[in-house]
Parts: C-alpha cells; structure tokens; sequence
C-alpha cells in the first residue's frame, strides 16, 4: 500500500525546503532576504528532526526537543541578525551583501 | 477487524492528504519567499510557510512545538521581520528583493542538491522504530527538558540574554524596534 | 713512591690539569700565587714522573711488557672506548722529559713573563699544554689520544697568539690550528678506518690485530690507505715538509713557549705517536719509506732555509724542523730507539737553545735580527756559554748529547740502505748533508750573536737567575744526556726499541764523518762569520748567487704558493661556487618564492569578500565532492538507484 507515510516523504520535503533556502541565501541581494532564507532552512532541519523522533525516537523526544532549542537559537539569530543589518543600514546606508565587501585582499 | 484495518487506511489516507496539502502549501510559500521582488511579500509568503510548518509538526505528533512554531515564528520572528524590513528599506518597496547573477549557478546547483539529497532520501531503506508519540507531547517533554536537558535549557537562557543585551547595544539609538523574544 | 707513581701514573697530567682550573678560576688575580700554583703542581707532576720513569727502567719486566691498566669509557652495541694508562719505557720516558722541560719552561716564565698583564694567564695555559702532552704520552686508546693531541693543538693556539694585540701573533696561532687540523682530518680518518677495520682502538689490542690484518679481510691497499692517513697527523703536528708552515711563524708566541712547544711537547707528539704506531707502519713498506723520505728530505730542506735566516729564533725553528726529519727519518728507517733518543736529547739543547735566545730577545728587547747582534758573550756569559753547549750538542760534537743520537741515526740509515735498500744511501745522504748544516748554521748564528765586535747594545746585561738556573740545568743534561745511549753501553736501545733490541757495533768510520762534517760546518762558520769581522765573503756569496740566497731566505717561496694555491684556486673555485650559489641554488629558492607570492598575488583576487560567493563555492564543493566520492565508491549512485 502506497498510502502510509513514511520518513521518505517527510526527508523528500525537507530536502526541497532546505535546498530553497539555499538558493534564496545565494542568490539574494538584500540581506534580510538572506536572513529569511536562513530560516527556511532551519525550518526545513526541524521538520528532519520532528520526522526523525516521530519514526526512530518516538519515546525519547529527543528530535523535538532539539527542535526547541533550534527555535530558540534561530529567534536569537534572527534578532541578532536583524540588529546587525540595521546598525550596517545606519552607518553604511546599504542592506545588499554584496556591498559589504570590506574583507577582501 | 476489517472495519479497523479500514478504518486505518482512512486515516493514512487522510494523513496523506494532509501531508501533500500541507507540503504544497509549505513549497509553494517557500517559492514565493525567495522569488518574489517585494520583499515585504516574501515576508508575508514566510507566515505562511511558517503555518504551513506548523501543520506538518502536527502531522508528527508535536503538537507544542507546531504551537511554538506558531507563536515564535508566525508571531514574534514575521513581525520582527517586518518591522526590520521597514526599518531598513525607507524608499519603494515594489523592487526590493533584487536577485544577484549568482542564481545562475545558484539554481542549478540547488537543484541538483535536492535530486541528490531526494535521491539518496527515497531510496533509503528506512527502518522504524516500534512504538507511538504519546499524546499530549507537552507533559513528556516537561520532564525531559528540565531534568535531562536541563543545563542546554539554562544555557540557552544565558544565551537569549546576551543576545538580547548585545542587540541593545547594537541598535543603541533606536529604543523602540519591536523586541519580542 | 714508585710502586704509587706506577699505580697512579694518571696523576702525572692531572696535577697540572687542575693547577690550570685553580689559576683559572681561583688565582688569576695574584699573578706571583699563580705562577707558584703552576709550578708546584708541575714539580709534583714531575716527581711522580721522574719516580715512575726509574721504576719502570730498572725493572725490566714493565720494559718487556708495558704496564697497562684502563677501564670503560663509552660504549654501546658492538663499539666500546675503554680509557686507560699505557706506560712502557718509551712513554716514561716521554712522561720525565715533558714534565722536566715543562717545569724547567715555567721556572724560566716567571722571569721572562715578569711584568705582562696576562701573566696568571699564560702559566694557566702552560699547565695545560703540559697536561695535554703527557696525557697524549700515556694514553692507551687513540680516540683518548686524540683527544689530547687535539687539546695540544688548542694551547698552541692559544700560546702563539699570546700576544692577541699582535696581528702577526693572532694570523700565526691561526695559522698554526689551521694547517695542524688539516693533518688532524686525516688522522681522524685513520682512526675511524682502524676502528671499523679492526673494531678496536686500543694501543695494545691494535698491535695485536693489525700484523694479521689479511685473516681479518683487510687489504693492503687500505692498511696502506690507513697507515698514510694516519701519518698525515703527524706530518702537521710534527712539521714536516710540506706541511711545516706554521712552525717557523709559531715563533710569534712568547719564548717559554717556543721552547715548549718545539723542544718537548708539541712537534715531538707526532715523531711519538708514529713510535707508537709504528707496528701499523711496518705492516705497510711503503709507508715507512714515505716516513723515511719526507723526514730525510725536511732534514735537508729545513736546513738550506735555516743557513739564511735573520731572526734568531726563526733559525731556531727551521732547525727544529729539520731535527724533526731525524727523527721521521729514523722512524722511516725502522728505528724506533734511534729516532726517540734524538727525540730524548733534542728536547733538552732545543729547549736550551730557545731559553737562551729568548734570553738574548729579553735582554736586546726583543730586536730579532742575528746581523745586530755581536759579543753578547761578554755580557751575558751564562746564557752565551749554555747556548754554545746547545750549539756543540746539536753540531754533534762528542760526547754532548746531540752527537749520540745523530750517530745512531746515521748508523740506522746506512744499515737500513747496506740491508738492499738503495733510497737508503740518498737518504743517508740527506742525513749526513744535514748534519754538515746545522753545524753551519748554529755556529753561524753563535759566531753572530755571541762572538765579534760588539753592536750598539747599551743595557744588555745577563738575565735573572730565575732564567739563567733551567739554563744550566739544561746544559748539563745536553752535555750528558746522550750518555746513555753510546755504542758501546747503549742502554737505551735495550730499553726503547720496536721488535728486537737493537745493538749495533759501534761503527767508528761513521763516527769520525759525523765528527768531521760537524766541525767542517764549525769550521765555514768560523771563517766566515767569526774570524771575517765585517763578513765581507758571506755577502759576496749571498750577491753571487742571488738566486739561491733568495730561494733559501724566502724559505723556497713556500708561504707564497701556498698563499697564490688559498688566492688563486681556493678562492676561485669559491667564486664558482659563490656564483653556484647565488645563481642556482638561490635562484631556486627566489625562485620558489617568487612562484609562492605571485601564485598569491593571483589567487587573492578569490578573496572576494562576499559572503556569498564563499557559500556558493561551499556548497558547490559539497555537491562535487558527494558525487565524487559516491562514484568513486564502485558507482555508488547507480546502486543507490537500485536500492529498493
């Protein structure tokens, strides 16, 4: 039966949510852009781990539990990040990446 | 029996459904997020690939952290967004999420990432674990956090407060940008 | 006494060994407590020498078999050093007359060095140039030995050039170490080759081996190899053509040590070690006959330098030089008792000679030149007579010490060419040649300095008597020191001889040619310095025939081409090697470098700076390197596909 789900499917769509982001982190000039590119790949780990406690850890929960932590982490990297762009934005006047490129040769 | 065993099938069916319509929906944001020009509209795309999310912890048995999921994402980490989208870009907004000539390697290369990391995902022999997600994660992952996690928990803290002291000092001049977390 | 002399026969070069650390490092600041310091463990470490030489002569088991004690110094798997004690009678001998000259040497310092600022010093080094020799004289082991004889090379080094303020002092002890090691490299050589060879270096234990070096699979093509090598040390220590440079220019250090270093210690360590290693060189014919020929040849051709010469102790020194070739030459010839007991006299008129004459410089102020000089004898009547017996005793007039040795080495030679070998009689030639010219050139140098009118010498008088005391000590002992040695009760060949005990009939027909080729050289000098006041014949000969005059006085221009072969072809190949060097080898390193900052100059531009291109390139690499490896693995991808 084609029907059950299985982590296959779930692996497949964090795949395509992971691989998204990355092109939005590569390819996107503005810096928030970027930023928001960066969550979807966190998202597309959580969805990895809940998948992954669901089917191999079912008791020990330990793939949500570090779901919450990766939350955490990725709401401080956002408030950071965000403080970073817009102190770059006051000084600098600019949210593109590409400007900000004071550490070449 | 059967009415049981058919009464399974109805709620694979269902979770099916459900996994593909979220998945769409989650996709479909995601695309948006980083293709549209406006970037107040990739943020709003966000929200709804965050729901979309939170559906798909659903699907998983995680119910509290589909709910986190609801409350950080959807609700602190979007409007914090916007809120720096509107700090930072102060003129038209129709052009503001500018793609670079790298999504010409980009592209390509990102898709075959996800062939290979499909590929190899699809074709894993996957073994399950006997057992269910009990109901009710929230009451078991209580225990777990406090007792056995306890000092990542606290580390985390110690973690949210420097960040929230260092984006202070960073934004120094502006005191009201919408700090939620 | 001698039963504690033998047993401890060690403490002979230790005594001076730490009155050497004592002076450096306790009494340097009292110049007199320094020189008191020295001399007392030098006259201690001459009794036990002295006790020790008479317990081993008059007991003639230890001259059959030598006292021999040593324990383990270094080791490991399959190579063991053992340091120790050989004494048999050749280095008791040795041991007395080294710590006799260098007791006699440093009584003399304290009168010659009165005054210098360094002089705790110089008697610090005295002491160790005395211990080093007679701890070279008694070592069992020649790696020990080596060690000696290199640390004999060091005190010369630091005698000669005594007088650092000196320029010509400072290049002569440069010199001196410089063209010594040259010799000391290749007797290292030898070494090494005897302990892989024979796998001992053990005095004994190597005279017992090398005789049947065949069964031991050496051939004799690297015996002789060995044995030439190992001469090289000796030629350079002991002066020997060509190699005798350094000698004459060693003359920059202060008398006292003139004396020490070319009468008892130094020079002689290479006639010495040759004696003790002679076992080695009679196993190889032709390497004795080299011994024989370069020792007859520096004889005869220190000696025509040694006719020229002005400076008094530059004389001095070619004749050294040429005494040394007696000695080599007998110890070519076979004769180990022969060449020791020129050895044996020659340290004590030698070292006479040289104390008076620096007697002569302390009381002139050090003006070297024989021509200014002239009646010294009235005003220095101890110095003049004790170097006129020197002058008698090297002539070889009988029955001063000189005439026994040089007789038995005449009577060596002529029996070494009479048993079938015919370079014997150009050897003995040589010999004879030499001794006609040392007489000529000692008396001439006598007849200059002592005799004739006297020059402008206003303060001359006779030195102290802390200096004229070794002197007569030392005439009496170059008037009876060849006592006994004479043909007829020739003690010294049953005590010190190599394979039998060697006992020529006195052969008077030699004796009378020695005796009349000495007083033929008295007798030209006489006339031609002495009783021809303003030696008008002497510098008409020299005008006559400038060329050979020139050629003796430049000391056959040896010096030069020395110094044309260091300029012209050791300073050229060096500039090709420079130029090598700069070009090639350092241009492969610039070069290397070059290439390392223009690949760097290039490849920074992939320094963008932008964040992300790097992560672009990052996950490009993941992608390549995932499917690399996949591939690699067996086309790990395509079974992937299959996986079901």
């Amino acid at each position: 039966m084609a029907g059950a789900l299985n982590p296959s499917y779930f692996v497949v769509l964090s795949a395509a949510l992971f691989t998204i982001g990355i092109y939005g982190a590569l390819s996107k000039k503005n810096a928030i852009a970027v930023l928001i590119s960066i969550e979807l790949m966190l998202g597309a780990v959580n969805i990895n781990l809940v998948a992954f406690n669901k089917y191999f850890t079912p008791e020990a929960f330990s793939g949500q539990i570090f779901a919450i932590f990766v939350i955490t982490v990725a709401a401080v990297e956002v408030g950071l990040g965000l403080a970073l762009i817009i102190a770059l934005c006051r000084r600098r006047n600019t949210t593109a990446l590409d400007d900000l490129d004071w550490l070449k040769w | 029996m059967k009415q049981l065993q058919g009464c399974a099938d109805m709620e694979n069916s269902l979770e099916l459904i459900a996994f593909f319509l979220l998945a769409g929906s989650l996709l479909t944001g995601a695309l948006m997020v980083v293709t549209l020009k406006n970037l107040v509209n990739s943020v709003l795309s966000l929200i709804v690939v965050f729901f979309s999310l939170a559906g798909i912890f659903i699907l998983l048995n995680a119910d509290f952290l589909a709910a986190v999921q609801v409350l950080v994402y959807a609700g602190g980490v979007c409007i914090m967004l916007v809120f720096g989208v509107m700090l930072v870009q102060r003129k038209d907004m129709r052009e503001s999420n500018p793609v670079n000539r790298r999504f010409l390697i980009a592209a390509p290369l990102t898709g075959a990432l996800f062939l290979l990391i499909g590929l190899v995902a699809a074709k894993s022999p996957w073994v399950k674990e006997a057992g269910e997600v009990p109901e009710n994660t929230i009451e078991h992952l209580a225990p777990i956090l406090l007792r056995d996690y306890v000092i990542p928990f606290e580390a985390v803290a110690i973690l949210l407060t420097v960040a929230l002291t260092g984006v202070l000092l960073l934004v120094k001049e502006v005191k009201d940008n919408g700090r939620s977390s | 006494m001698i039963e504690f002399a033998l047993n401890y026969a060690w403490l002979v070069p230790l005594l001076p060994v730490l009155s050497f650390l004592t002076i450096v490092f306790l009494t340097r600041p009292w110049a007199r407590l320094s020189s008191a310091v020295a001399i007392g463990a030098m006259l201690g470490s001459f009794l036990l020498a002295s006790s020790l030489a008479w317990g081993v002569f008059t007991n003639p088991a230890f001259i059959e078999e030598p006292l021999h004690y040593s324990l383990r110094w270094l080791g490991m798997e399959g190579f063991t050093v053992n340091a120790g004690i050989l004494i048999d009678p050749a280095s008791a001998m040795m041991l007395f007359m080294v710590s006799l000259v260098a007791l006699l040497v440093q009584i003399y310092s304290t009168g010659y060095m009165k005054g210098d600022p360094h002089y705790s010093l110089f008697f610090a080094y005295l002491s160790l140039f005395a211990a080093s020799m007679l701890g070279l004289v008694i070592s069992s082991n020649l790696l020990q030995m080596f060690i000696f004889w290199e640390l004999v090379g060091l005190c010369s080094y630091l005698l000669i050039g005594f007088y650092t303020y000196k320029v010509s002092a400072r290049e002569a002890a440069k010199k001196a170490f410089i063209t010594t090691r040259i010799g000391d490299f290749g007797m290292l050589l030898g070494i090494l080759f005897l302990q892989i060879q024979f796998n001992t270096l053990d005095l004994l234990e190597l005279a017992a081996v090398i005789p049947n070096f065949a069964q031991l699979g050496v051939s004799l093509g690297l015996l002789t190899l060995i044995a030439i090598l190992f001469f090289l040390g000796p030629v350079a220590k002991s002066g020997q053509f060509p190699l005798h440079v350094w000698l004459p220019d060693a003359m920059e250090g202060p008398t006292p040590v003139s004396a020490l270093i070319h009468a008892a210690t130094m020079v002689v360590a290479g006639v010495y070690l040759v004696g003790r290693m002679l076992f080695l060189f009679v196993e190889v014919p032709g390497s004795l006959t080299v011994v024989a020929f370069i020792g007859a040849f520096t004889a005869l051709f220190a000696a025509t330098i040694a006719v020229t010469q002005r400076e008094i102790k530059r004389i001095l020194a070619y004749s050294t030089v040429s005494q040394l070739g007696y000695m080599m030459l007998a110890l070519g010839v076979g004769s180990l008792s022969a060449s020791l007991f020129h050895l044996w006299t020659h340290a004590f008129f030698k070292a006479l000679m040289f104390l008076a004459a620096g007697s002569v410089l302390h009381a002139l102020h050090n003006k070297a030149d024989v021509w200014e000089m002239g009646g010294l004898i009235r005003k220095m009547p101890i110095t003049g007579w004790t170097f006129v017996v020197g002058g008698l005793a090297i002539a070889g007039i009988p029955p001063f010490a000189g005439f026994w040795s040089k007789d038995e080495i005449l009577l060596v030679t002529w029996e070494y060419a009479r048993h079938g070998h015919a370079l014997g009689y150009l050897f003995f030639a040589f010999a004879a040649l030499t001794a006609f010219l040392t007489a000529f050139y000692i008396w001439r140098l006598i007849f200059l300095v002592f005799f004739g009118p006297e020059k402008a010498n206003d303060h001359v008088h006779e030195s102290p008597l802390s200096m004229t005391l070794p002197l007569l000590v030392l005439a009496v002992l170059s008037g009876v020191a060849g006592l006994i040695g004479t043909p007829w009760t020739n003690l010294w060949s049953t005590w010190i001889h190599f394979g039998d005990a060697h006992s020529g009939e006195p052969a008077y027909l030699l004796m009378l040619l020695s005796v009349v080729l000495a007083l033929a050289g008295i007798g030209l000098a006489f006339i031609l310095y002495c009783k021809d006041q303003d030696k008008q014949a002497a510098r008409s000969l020299a005008k006559k025939y400038p060329a050979l005059y020139n050629l003796s006085y430049r000391k056959y221009y040896i010096d030069e081409a020395y110094t044309w072969f260091t300029r012209k072809i050791v300073d050229g190949g060096a500039k090709v090697i420079y130029l090598f060097d700069i070009y090639l080898v350092d241009g492969v390193v610039n070069g290397l470098a070059a290439l390392t900052k223009g690949s760097g100059q290039g490849l920074k531009y992939l320094q963008t700076g932008k964040l992300q291109t790097y992560a672009l390139i990052f996950f490009l690499a993941v992608l390549v390197l995932t499917v690399a490896f996949n591939l690699d693995s067996a086309n790990a991808l395509a079974h992937l596909g299959g996986v079901k």
